[in-house]
């Protein structure tokens, strides 16, 4: 690999590479996502490649080991190109035939295409499938056409395109300008403007400041950060390049979780990858710009996704958020004006840079633009990571996409951002994807975990699962966050026992209230937002719960004992 | 270092750039109760008992006194029925864990909490990691630490440091809210408990 010195040598490369692609032979896409590696793709990536050997076409068919396609329902997942004929639950023995018959005769193996459950109509192509034909995937959707671990294929799809258009074409201020017109929102859970973050840490006094990629995805049900940046690490990279140069920073910091290791792996070729081509390091594309990145890893606590407990991480010390009222972005990393945006935030720079503001604000709601990675799961047909429009109603999340929910059951809510976050009940599953719009119900979208309950689930049980969560992530530092999750957990823990009492809702209402004004981070002052949410659409749950000692849906053990006697009596 | 003019329960206070609330209010006399505070600490913002109400281009929040620096136009409450909630709130969670201390009780007196309201799980040790940090930032030593987290969080002696520091320190002792001897207790425990001549001794 020789280093590129200029974007017309970076032209000259993508070109190169595009040369010696012939877009008409076939190539086979397995994906191999956290998901559909856990069903055993890698024993299809391995009778794939041994099938190529034997029939002696290394020459005639590729093979790529890809991120996440994102319909973990139906892995493992393979799509074979050009067609794209996408086959799915495929195991090792299905292997020979999809090389005889689909990549050589071009032929279709009907048991292997997705059919409708209900129509029982068949969809052979990736496209049409219900799952990816309702989203927009400008973001995950180039992980089935890309090996992660490789530079060549990210630059075949226009990488660093937009790097390049930056770096020469674009000042420092003009890049900040784009992505401050483009309305960009943090995506890791507070949707604060990036561009007003970017502009703070700009203008903060100081030469040296840091910027760094939150690749801490620690909520419950939530995967789409680990699917994107371990599919397309390069994107991420390149985001947080422009971000770094419109910023006037040389350091960056990738901060993940110490339990990934694809991700990692991912991440330390792709940094080795873009280091060799001198699209990072000393002067990036000879554009007199120098930028580093270094890798740190969490040590497995939630709350190390808090902004200041992760620079802190970063530092070297425990992850205990700081106790200052400064914001990071002034003064973060050893008190220098540090930038921390999400992995998803970062990935949507090169597109708003290489399409431009306006394009990027027509997607999307009057405050919330660009589309939005969601973790689809819990009770819906369709698990896996799901990217569409902002404004896109839930409605059609949960069902046009998701599939609707399995064995006939009926839809109850859908909880958004994890421990922090909270439920919205069947009643207003119209409300748009939006940040506001959800913020105002009492459901803060998160970061884009969007977990969905069927009629069988009981809420005041959800409130009690996020609460035990949290006991062993907050860091226990404050009183608020410490003392008022353990009580609310004890007191919440009792009502589903059956052993609640008049008054421990208000009780419950006094708690949440101290930890939401008086806990000293965003985990904390969040903590009680899942009982809120639950209190405010499901009050006659923990009241049935408390009064009648009956678990209206029939879920909780020592409650439902008595029902299910009732009812047989 | 510029004056600031603020105002604390309506009375103005000149206080200096950089000065935290908490010290602005100490300087004109005015009390604000703290349990995680000392001066020649770092401040830390556990506790939370010092939140302070504060009024500011029209915004109306709460704060932990002890970490927040003034600024101009800034308007204080240190009493206001949301703060005294809070107050009450923690001192009764707190009170969960070290009913006796008497430094609580005394809060407790003033802001009408009920040792009684949440049931007990009497460790003693509120967490306000003044010992910690004493020994930390002070006597850069570290013989004591936390350990765990979230609810599980306590503190630890560590043995090998403790052993051969603490015996002519002990300056953290009377630091404690809740029971000077109670840091005597976790500290010989971790001595007795990582010392095999010592557990002979005992069986002999």
């Amino acid at each position: 690999m020789a280093r590129i010195n200029s974007a017309a040598e970076l032209e000259e490369l993508r070109k190169d590479i595009l040369s010696k692609r012939d877009p008409d032979q076939p190539w086979i896409a397995v994906c191999a996502g956290a998901g559909c590696l856990c069903l055993g793709n890698d024993r299809v990536i391995s009778a794939f490649e041994e099938e190529i050997r034997k029939q002696s076409l290394e020459a005639k068919v590729g093979l790529r080991a890809t991120g996440c396609h994102g319909f973990c329902e139906k892995g493992p997942i393979v799509v074979i190109y050009p067609e794209e004929t996408c086959y799915l639950e495929v195991t090792p023995e299905d292997v020979p035939e999809i090389i005889a018959q689909t990549v050589i005769e071009k032929k279709v193996i009907d048991r292997l295409v997705y059919t409708d459950p209900n129509s029982g109509e068949k969809a052979t192509h990736l496209s049409e499938i219900p799952f990816y034909r309702h989203q927009t995937r400008f973001l995950i959707g180039n992980n089935p056409k890309i090996n992660p671990k490789s530079i060549d294929d990210y630059l075949a799809i226009g990488g660093y395109s937009a790097l390049a258009k930056a770096l020469f074409e674009m000042s420092p201020e003009q890049v900040l300008a784009e992505i401050k017109k483009a309305d960009l929102r943090g995506r890791g859970g507070g949707g604060f403007p990036a561009g007003l973050k970017w502009e703070t840490a700009r203008k903060a006094p100081g030469e040296e400041k840091y910027v760094i990629v939150n690749a801490h995805e620690g909520e419950p049900g939530a995967f789409m950060d680990r699917a994107l940046f371990t599919g397309n690490p390069h994107s991420v990279l390149e985001g947080l390049i422009i971000g770094a140069y419109a910023i006037g920073s040389h350091q960056g910091f990738i901060y993940t979780r110490h339990d990934t290791p694809q991700l990692r792996e991912n991440i330390d070729i792709a940094l080795a990858q873009a280091k060799e081509y001198g699209l990072l390091g000393e002067n990036i594309l000879g554009s007199g710009f120098n930028f580093n990145v270094e890798v740190h890893l969490d040590i497995g606590i939630f709350v190390s996704g808090e902004s200041s407990a992760l620079m802190r991480s970063i530092e070297g010390k425990a992850p205990e958020p700081r106790p200052k009222y400064i914001r990071t972005s002034v003064s973060g990393i050893w008190e220098k004006p540090s930038n921390l945006n999400n992995v998803e935030t970062w990935a949507n720079v090169p597109q708003i840079i290489n399409k431009g503001s306006a394009w990027y604000g027509s997607i999307g709601t009057e405050r919330s633009k660009g589309t939005k990675l969601i973790s689809l799961s819990g009770k819906i047909c369709n698990t896996g990571v799901v990217e569409v429009p902002m404004g896109t109603p839930l409605r059609e999340i949960v069902y046009g996409i998701g599939g609707g929910i399995p064995n006939g059951k009926k839809l109850k809510a859908v909880h958004f951002g994890g421990p922090m976050g909270g439920s919205l009940p069947e009643s207003l599953i119209d409300t748009p994807l939006d940040f506001d719009a959800l913020a105002k119900l009492g459901a803060p979208m998160g970061a884009g975990a969007m977990l969905v309950m069927d009629e069988d689930t009981c809420m005041v049980d959800i409130a009690r699962y996020f609460l035990d969560f949290l006991t062993g992530e907050s860091c226990g530092k404050c009183v608020p966050c410490r003392e008022g999750i353990r009580q609310m957990l004890k007191i919440i823990t009792k009502i589903t026992k059956g052993k609640g009492k008049e008054g421990d809702i208000e009780l419950l209402e006094e708690l949440a209230g101290a930890a939401r004004e008086a806990a000293l981070c965003a985990l904390g002052r969040s903590a009680p937002n899942p009982f809120l949410s639950t209190l405010k659409y499901f009050r006659d749950e923990y009241e049935a719960h408390i009064k009648e000692k009956r678990c209206p849906a029939l879920s909780c053990k020592e409650l439902s004992a008595s029902e299910g006697a009732k009812k047989n009596g | 270092m510029g004056e600031i003019i603020i105002q604390i329960d309506g009375r103005e206070v000149a206080a200096r750039e950089g000065m935290t609330i908490l010290e602005a209010a100490q300087s004109a006399g005015i009390a604000i109760p703290t349990l995680c505070h000392h001066e020649k600490l770092e401040p830390y913002g556990a506790c939370r008992i010092c939140t302070v109400e504060i009024e500011n281009r029209g915004r109306t929040r709460l704060v932990a006194a002890c970490l927040y620096s003034v600024e101009k136009d800034l308007v204080v409450r240190t009493r206001s029925e949301k703060v005294d909630k809070i107050r009450k709130m923690i001192l009764e969670l707190l009170l969960a864990h070290a009913p006796d201390a008497r430094e609580l009780q005394g809060l407790a007196k003033e802001y009408g909490a009920d040792k009684d309201r949440f049931e007990k799980e009497s460790s003693f040790c509120i967490l306000c990691g003044l010992c910690v940090r004493y020994c930390a930032e002070v006597k850069k030593k570290n013989a004591v630490g936390f350990v765990d987290r979230g609810t599980r969080r306590e503190i630890s002696f560590i043995p090998e440091i403790a052993s051969k520091e603490c015996w002519n320190c002990k300056e953290c002792f009377p630091l404690c809210p809740t029971e000077a001897l109670q840091a005597a207790y976790v500290f010989t425990e971790a001595l007795i408990s990582s010392s095999p001549s010592f557990e002979l001794e005992s069986e002999e």
